[in-house]
């Protein structure tokens, strides 16, 4: 097992290689600088803007530029924002814990509503609370979050005056603190939360399907187990499996952030710094933040991997 | 005859027979603004009266904590590196200039103890020194006195090359240099007229030397203190987050009598305009929001009994529709739109008034910018006195056609007018942008009535504006016949606005496509006029300089003025800001407060 992880990890080396170099020649061969502001102030002379692109060797070759951030990134140097003209593992840093917290709280909410109503909507196919679970999964996954966040704000914020509809960290500790950080983190968790839940509902539910109407279920049942153990231990053990895969996926993603969602309601996460930064042209985030993501999804896969062995000691690792 | 009685009126008030109010009332009776008459008296030689902003609290602090929204959030708080308007606002939280621009575009003394005048033996009479005197007593956030050594070291910090500050052409063409500790004096090359943009505004915001003194030049980037901004303003740093929060609190040792008013300040960023209005406006979250290019129709509908307004500043941003004089389509020595070529339909003066008759600047008001546009037959549209009265401009296509017809471009089979086989076909370009995309069509659809052919293009605005020499798609190579953007005027002064257009500054392959002259627009008239308003001391024969500068670029059509763009904020109904049109938005920040 740990030879497979190693050797699993040795294959991760060159295809992030490869991911980086995509991204930098991609970035690299995208028009604009970060210094298009500057253009029409009559205040700044041109040669400013020159000279701080040359400053920041925007001028250079591109395979110049894909070494140069190579071997710093080796040395564990992210380099720094030309447009904050601070480091990039900082900026970083400084966005997730909301990101994590934010978005996290949105992949939570969407696994307890999912897992309970794809199952027992699974166990009943065709009732009335599989049709009903079934209409609202359609209807939430066809809603895109930017039109349900903005419905939730005119809803809640506007005609109601219940929530803000402005993210902000708020100053200061204690029981206060923490209610105000719930209250404000409502609409977008909800918002993003029911929009995972809608399609991972759909999925939980088939792949119970799949594993309900196997042989083994009805011995099972004819043993003369009852049936939330059935369900629990035998059906529901198996029928993880593809939904372990897409959770996996689905962790890289809350650690990007949503960028929709957190423009919306100015959510200072990792999405709309990268946002910001594409529209900014500020290379050096851009690349680091996709390239964290790059990792991060080589990593999940490989846990996802790891993760089927336990739930299913018949696959084994080579 | 206006010049004589200008002077009687000027000695008048020096000597105290006419009070200051009186002549400032006579000038706006003849069409000068108050900051122009302020200005033609502190050159005449008068002391200017300080001009605070209206200012009720009687006491420091209790006003609560004041909620800013920037749509775009400040990304660095050192002004030096301060690339857009929202960098400059985020720095101006904590660091002050000598003087800021008030309200009406007076200098308003900040860290100066008074506004140089030659009264006061600030100014020269040559227009080459000011001498600044320092307000006493003034301390930075972390008690260090501010003193002459701070100024001359902030000149020293944005002209070093390596610091690669983008204030260094604030403080070209000068030398800075302590008189005592607490008199600094500018000495310029060459006469500068318009002495006040070194140490004013933006760019004039002064960090301290005692912590950035070791991060001069090429360690500029490593200051600690690029994050953490110790100034003397009226809030101190509390804490920073890049593109999304910057927050301070209250400098209970503040420089000016019982201000700042509020107890706390936060600046947050992200988001888009419209739900910046709405926060405002609407549910009252936020206290003032900037920005907000929003259409008009959906202000109006906002504010239909909400929690805040509009607030409109006038400066003197244009948008405009520039004409390129040479030929984007050939190639000469590797370069197109070369200087050596000319435009083979837009030489024709004809074709180029029929396109001004045909920008509709009436219905582009109405369906676009709305409360937050003029239109204007003129380039330079403020401040007041260099406003030219001998312009006008309409819409008529008939009168277009005629004048077309007139020249001798006849309508073909196909609809389009054409002339010795050049057909009547010109490429549109801007950047991405709502407005402008709506002003795109308005104009290609009465330019179709007239027969002539546009075909619209529009580039993202970071690739429209970079400096990329490699692009093709910048407005300084200006691959297009005609091309619309915005130029603002950050200073209530046209010098640097109107230099733009002088021939040698065409941009060229030679010189990078840096020349600010991107219309490649050549007269000989222009450049003697620019270069005699450089160094005219005259206040009123430099104003006549400019006016027949903008005049003859109205003659030539060197540029289309589509609208003449006001600054519009939104603002909850209690908080009484003080904004300027010449000014960032936070430049009085001492100022505001809210009524209860």
């Amino acid at each position: 097992m740990s030879q497979y992880i190693l050797r699993r990890l040795m294959i991760a080396i060159p295809s992030l290689l490869g991911i980086s170099l995509v991204l930098f020649v991609v970035l690299a061969l995208a028009p604009g600088d970060p210094f298009s502001e500057l253009a029409t102030n009559p205040n700044v002379p041109p040669e400013v803007q020159a000279a701080l692109r040359a400053k920041f060797g925007l001028d250079d070759p591109i395979y110049l530029r894909y070494l140069h951030w190579l071997a710093a990134m080796a040395q564990g140097d992210w380099g720094f924002s030309f447009v904050s003209r601070i480091n990039v593992d900082t900026l970083i840093l400084q966005r997730l814990p909301t990101t994590l917290y934010v978005i996290g709280s949105a992949q939570l909410l969407a696994l307890l509503i999912a897992i309970p109503v794809g199952v027992y909507a699974a166990t009943r196919p065709y009732s009335i609370f599989d049709q009903l679970a079934n209409t609202f999964a359609f209807i939430g996954f066809s809603l895109p979050t930017f039109f349900t966040g903005i419905l939730f704000i005119l809803v809640f914020s506007v005609k109601l005056d219940w929530l803000p509809f402005v993210y902000t960290d708020v100053p200061g500790s204690g029981i206060p603190w923490l209610l105000e950080m719930i209250r404000q983190a409502i609409m977008p968790v909800m918002v993003l939360g029911l929009f995972q839940a809608a399609s991972m509902t759909r999925f939980v539910r088939s792949a119970m399907l799949d594993v309900i109407r196997l042989d083994y279920v009805t011995t099972a049942r004819a043993k003369g187990l009852g049936q939330a153990k059935v369900i629990v231990k035998h059906v529901m053990r198996n029928a993880m499996i593809p939904v372990v895969t897409l959770i996996a996926l689905q962790m890289p993603a809350v650690f990007g952030g949503a960028i929709v969602t957190e423009q919306i309601f100015r959510i200072p996460g990792i999405g709309s710094l990268l946002i910001s930064s594409i529209l900014a042209n500020d290379t050096p985030v851009v690349m680091a933040v996709t390239f964290v993501f790059a990792c991060l999804v080589v990593l999940f896969n490989l846990i996802a991997d790891v993760l089927y062995g336990w739930l299913d000691p018949r696959i084994s690792f080579r | 005859m206006f010049d004589k009685n200008l002077r009687g009126m000027i000695d008048d008030v020096k000597d105290g027979r006419m009070d200051r109010r009186a002549f400032v009332k006579r000038m706006i009776a003849v069409g000068l603004t108050a900051p122009m008459a302020n200005q033609i008296l502190a050159i005449g030689g008068v002391a200017m009266a300080q001009s605070p902003n209206p200012y009720k609290p009687t006491k420091r602090g209790g006003g609560g904590p004041l909620k800013l929204l920037w749509w775009q959030g400040p990304t660095l708080l050192n002004p030096h590196f301060a690339t857009g308007t929202k960098d400059q606002d985020g720095s101006r939280l904590f660091y002050e200039p000598l003087a800021s621009w008030d309200v009406d575009g007076h200098l308003n003394p900040i860290l100066a103890a008074e506004i140089p005048s030659i009264q006061n033996g600030g100014l020269s009479k040559d227009a080459k020194t000011v001498v600044w005197k320092l307000k006493p007593g003034v301390k930075w956030h972390d008690g260090k006195p501010f003193t002459a050594d701070d100024v001359v070291f902030n000149w020293e910090y944005a002209t070093d090359p390596a610091t690669a500050a983008v204030s260094s052409g604030t403080y070209s063409g000068m030398t800075v240099e302590k008189v005592d500790d607490l008199t600094v004096r500018i000495k310029f090359k060459d006469p500068t007229p318009f002495w006040a943009n070194a140490f004013v505004g933006a760019y004039g915001c002064i960090i301290p030397k005692h912590l950035f003194a070791e991060y001069k030049g090429s360690k500029s980037r490593e200051a600690p203190n690029n994050l953490k901004p110790v100034g003397t303003s009226p809030y101190k740093f509390v804490e920073f987050k890049p593109g999304d929060l910057v927050r301070g609190e209250i400098n209970p040792d503040y420089h000016m009598p019982n201000r700042p008013y509020f107890d706390t300040i936060e600046m947050k960023g992200g988001g888009d305009a419209v739900s910046a209005a709405r926060a405002v406006i609407q549910t009252g979250e936020y206290d003032f929001a900037w920005n907000i290019q929003v259409e008009d129709e959906v202000l109006l509908r906002l504010e239909k009994g909400g929690k805040g307004k509009t607030l409109y500043a006038v400066g003197g941003d244009i948008e405009f529709i520039a004409i390129n004089f040479t030929d984007p389509n050939t190639e000469v020595d590797g370069e197109r739109s070369s200087i050596k070529t000319k435009h083979p339909i837009l030489s024709d003066p004809a074709v180029r008034k029929a396109l001004a008759l045909l920008v509709d600047r009436d219905s582009v008001k109405k369906v676009i910018y709305g409360r937050a546009g003029r239109t204007t037959a003129n380039y330079l549209n403020g401040p007041e006195e260099f406003v030219s009265k001998n312009t006008r401009w309409e819409f008529s296509v008939e009168k277009a056609s005629a004048l077309l017809e007139q020249a001798g471009w006849k309508v073909g089979s196909d609809g389009i007018r054409e002339k010795d086989g050049k057909k009547l076909k010109l490429l549109y370009q801007t950047s991405i942008n709502g407005p402008r995309q709506k002003t795109q069509a308005i104009v290609k659809q009465a330019c179709q009535k007239a027969g002539i052919d546009v075909e619209l293009k529009s580039v993202v605005a970071s690739v429209f504006f970079s400096s990329d020499v490699a692009n093709p798609d910048t407005y300084s190579k200006f691959y297009a016949d005609i091309e619309m953007f915005q130029i603002p005027m950050t200073q209530p002064d046209p010098g640097l606005h109107m230099r733009r257009y002088l021939s040698r500054n065409a941009a060229t392959k030679e010189n990078k496509w840096q020349g600010q002259n991107f219309p490649r627009w050549v007269n000989k008239d222009f450049d003697a006029a620019i270069e005699a308003a450089d160094t005219e001391t005259d206040p009123i024969k430099r104003a006549e300089l400019y006016i027949k500068c903008n005049d003859l670029m109205w003659q030539d059509t060197v540029v289309i003025p589509v609208m003449h763009r006001l600054a519009v904020e939104a603002c909850s109904n209690t908080v009484r800001p003080a904004l300027s049109g010449w000014a960032n938005q936070t430049d009085n920040l001492q100022d505001w407060y809210r009524e209860t």
